[in-house]
């Protein structure tokens, strides 16, 4: 209690927190209130062709005359759904090899820990392209999985170092005398110390797993019959609306991502600070 | 060459190999997930545009051959091997007599031409600006690393797509497609130099400033790292100059900040995919969005094993050089096995 109170105390002095925390909590507040308070049917056609800003559309229309501004709470709602399942799939088996090759030395460790490094060599962008050709058709949910299917080693590498540290800690030995399982010690022994890690592991690939769709979008292997921010840009390139100066089409998608992918980054990079005191600002002491 | 060196190059030899043998095996299988073969598709497509008969009953004949369709899973990928160690990556199925070689080999030179420049004056000059703003602290570290971390988390198309409509549209300043004017064909001369420059500056300022970004903030971390070590401590209590200190700093930050420069080089040639087809730049981004939008799975597989080929050699090259700069790495390793 005392460390959670001393926790956010620090955490609500640094500028950088409370920045990336707004910026979170608004994208998120537009993505998930947006779809429900504008009741339009985001693919509706309510006004003319790549209609420029005004009162009615306030981010005026695209090239099918649908209202950019019901287009981008989908969008963005879409993208941040397929991040957030790709995150978890991520964290999940980046947990279970990580834990198991920390946990048990030896052949199991060498052997996970092998395969890890074989598939953190081959390069994510180039499986998932084959993944998608492969798949024809995807939902947002596929999109999910098959991100998370493909970046969890870099999440299985870093759980495996933290948890081979732990493993000699003496309440490890404690549980091990009592008798614990293996499976029980990494759940109740293992797990709560790294919780930390792991929401810090989760909000960077969530923020990855938001721009890897956007780039597979514009590969156009993006989500089939989905909107999201990805595909709002592949559109705009489609529609050629760049070179014809139809900014409102292409500059808000642009700007989404920008402020997801860098407020959880600021987001990851405070927490790193408040959870290792020597990157705190002004504590330098060369000069 | 030490006993202990060898073991390590030859493990980490080892390791490179499966894992080449992997990507190669999902590169060959993953594509042919799909139900139906890629074949029938492409006929149906020459079926729509006219024909029919006999003479497309001859080409679908000379297809399944040409790409050994008339065998078994298995020997398919065995032929499909044969030709890699060969250098045969097959022919194009959109571009048909084409073969896929030519096509990459065509492409690549625009890449590498847009990349190579931004990876290594990315990584000075982020790496300068990173030791820079973690010994001055302060106001100009905050702003500095609040804009890198800025710059860095945009991404890369983001910046590219902005700065196309902002210098290309808005103010048009530079061309807004290609890598040279539309009907004149490459050559030496001087004219075609400027030309080919002007289409070349925004999509390199693209990549180059997301470049300097990510390297400062990882040399910024690391150098901050080394700045609280004890034998910075250590040297200032002697009474050493600060120039001489940060002299030390910055080789010992450098040391991590090589990996940064071997991971940036590995996707030299899978980096800037969509960096290109933002300004439709010739290169291997603009031929796999070509591919892909015609379903040409052996260029598609061209393209995609160069990449693989690209970022395994960039890796273990860096190993190597880890190996030889790093004596602590090559004890620590030949130690665990």
């Amino acid at each position: 209690m005392l460390m959670r109170a001393r926790f956010l105390r620090t955490a609500l002095r640094s500028s950088r927190f409370n920045t990336s925390l707004v910026l979170v909590v608004v994208v998120l507040g537009f993505a998930i209130l947006g779809p429900l308070l504008t009741g339009h049917d985001p693919n509706a056609v309510v006004g003319g062709v790549n209609s420029s800003p005004a009162a009615h559309p306030p981010l005026g229309t695209d090239n099918f005359g649908r209202d950019e501004l019901t287009l981008l709470m989908y969008g963005t709602r879409n993208s941040l759904e397929i991040g957030a399942i790709a995150g978890l799939v991520a964290v999940l088996i980046g947990v279970l090899v990580g834990t198991v090759a920390g946990f048990y030395a030896g052949v199991v460790e060498e052997a996970l820990m092998g395969v890890t490094n074989v598939l953190i060599t081959i390069p994510a962008i180039v499986v998932l392209i084959l993944l998608s050709i492969a798949l024809g058709s995807r939902s947002a949910v596929t999109m999910g999985l098959i991100i998370g299917v493909t970046s969890w080693p870099w999440t299985a590498r870093a759980v495996a170092a933290q948890t081979s540290s732990l493993r000699t800690r003496e309440h490890i030995d404690i549980a091990r005398l009592s008798g614990s399982s293996g499976f029980g010690i990494i759940v109740r022994d293992v797990i709560p110390y790294i919780l930390s890690y792991l929401g810090m592991a989760f909000t960077l690939q969530l923020a990855t797993a938001v721009l890897t769709e956007a780039a597979l979008s514009l590969l156009g292997l993006g989500p089939t019959n989905t909107i999201s921010l990805g595909i709002l840009l592949q559109w705009s390139l489609l529609w050629e609306a760049v070179r014809q100066g139809v900014w409102w089409t292409f500059i808000p998608p642009t700007f989404f991502l920008s402020v997801v992918s860098f407020g959880l980054l600021l987001l990851n990079s405070s927490l790193d600070e408040i959870y290792n005191p020597r990157l705190q600002g002004g504590a330098g002491n060369c000069a | 060459m030490s006993p202990t060196f060898r073991r390590y190059i030859l493990t980490k030899l080892g390791w490179y190999l499966i894992a080449l043998a992997a990507a190669v095996s999902l590169n060959f299988f993953l594509p042919r997930l799909v139900p139906g073969n890629p074949v029938d598709l492409i006929v149906s497509r020459f079926l729509q545009g006219g024909g029919g008969g006999a003479s497309a009953s001859k080409t679908y004949q000379a297809f399944i051959t040409q790409f050994d369709l008339d065998k078994p899973l298995s020997g398919q990928f065995f032929a499909y091997l044969v030709n890699i160690l060969h250098g045969d990556l097959g022919q194009s199925f959109s571009l048909f007599p084409a073969r896929v070689t030519t096509l990459i080999s065509q492409a690549v030179p625009w890449t590498l031409a847009l990349q190579l420049p931004a990876i290594l004056l990315g990584w000075i000059l982020g790496n300068v600006l990173g030791a820079l703003a973690a010994y001055k602290r302060g106001a100009f570290d905050r702003n500095l690393f609040v804009t890198a971390l800025a710059v860095s988390s945009i991404p890369y198309y983001a910046l590219a797509i902005v700065l196309l409509y902002v210098f290309a549209v808005a103010v048009p300043i530079f061309p807004s497609a290609g890598g040279y004017s539309f009907g004149t064909i490459p050559n030496l001369s001087w004219g075609f130099m400027v030309d080919a420059l002007t289409h070349y500056l925004l999509p390199f300022l693209s990549l180059l400033v997301i470049a300097i970004g990510g390297q400062a903030v990882g040399m910024r971390s690391m150098a901050i790292y080394e700045l609280g070590s004890d034998y910075v401590n250590y040297a200032t209590s002697l009474g050493v100059s600060d120039r001489r200190v940060l002299g030390y700093v910055f080789r010992n930050a450098m040391l991590p900040q090589i990996t940064g420069l071997a991971l940036a080089l590995g996707t030299l040639v899978g980096g800037a995919l969509i960096t290109e087809i933002v300004f439709s730049y010739p290169g291997i981004g603009t031929l796999l969005f070509n591919a892909i939008n015609a379903n040409d799975y052996p260029l598609i597989q061209g393209v995609t094993l160069i990449i693989i080929v690209a970022v395994l050699l960039a890796n273990f090259l860096v190993d190597l050089a880890y190996g030889v700069i790093d004596p602590r790495i090559r004890a620590a390793r030949s130690g665990e096995r």
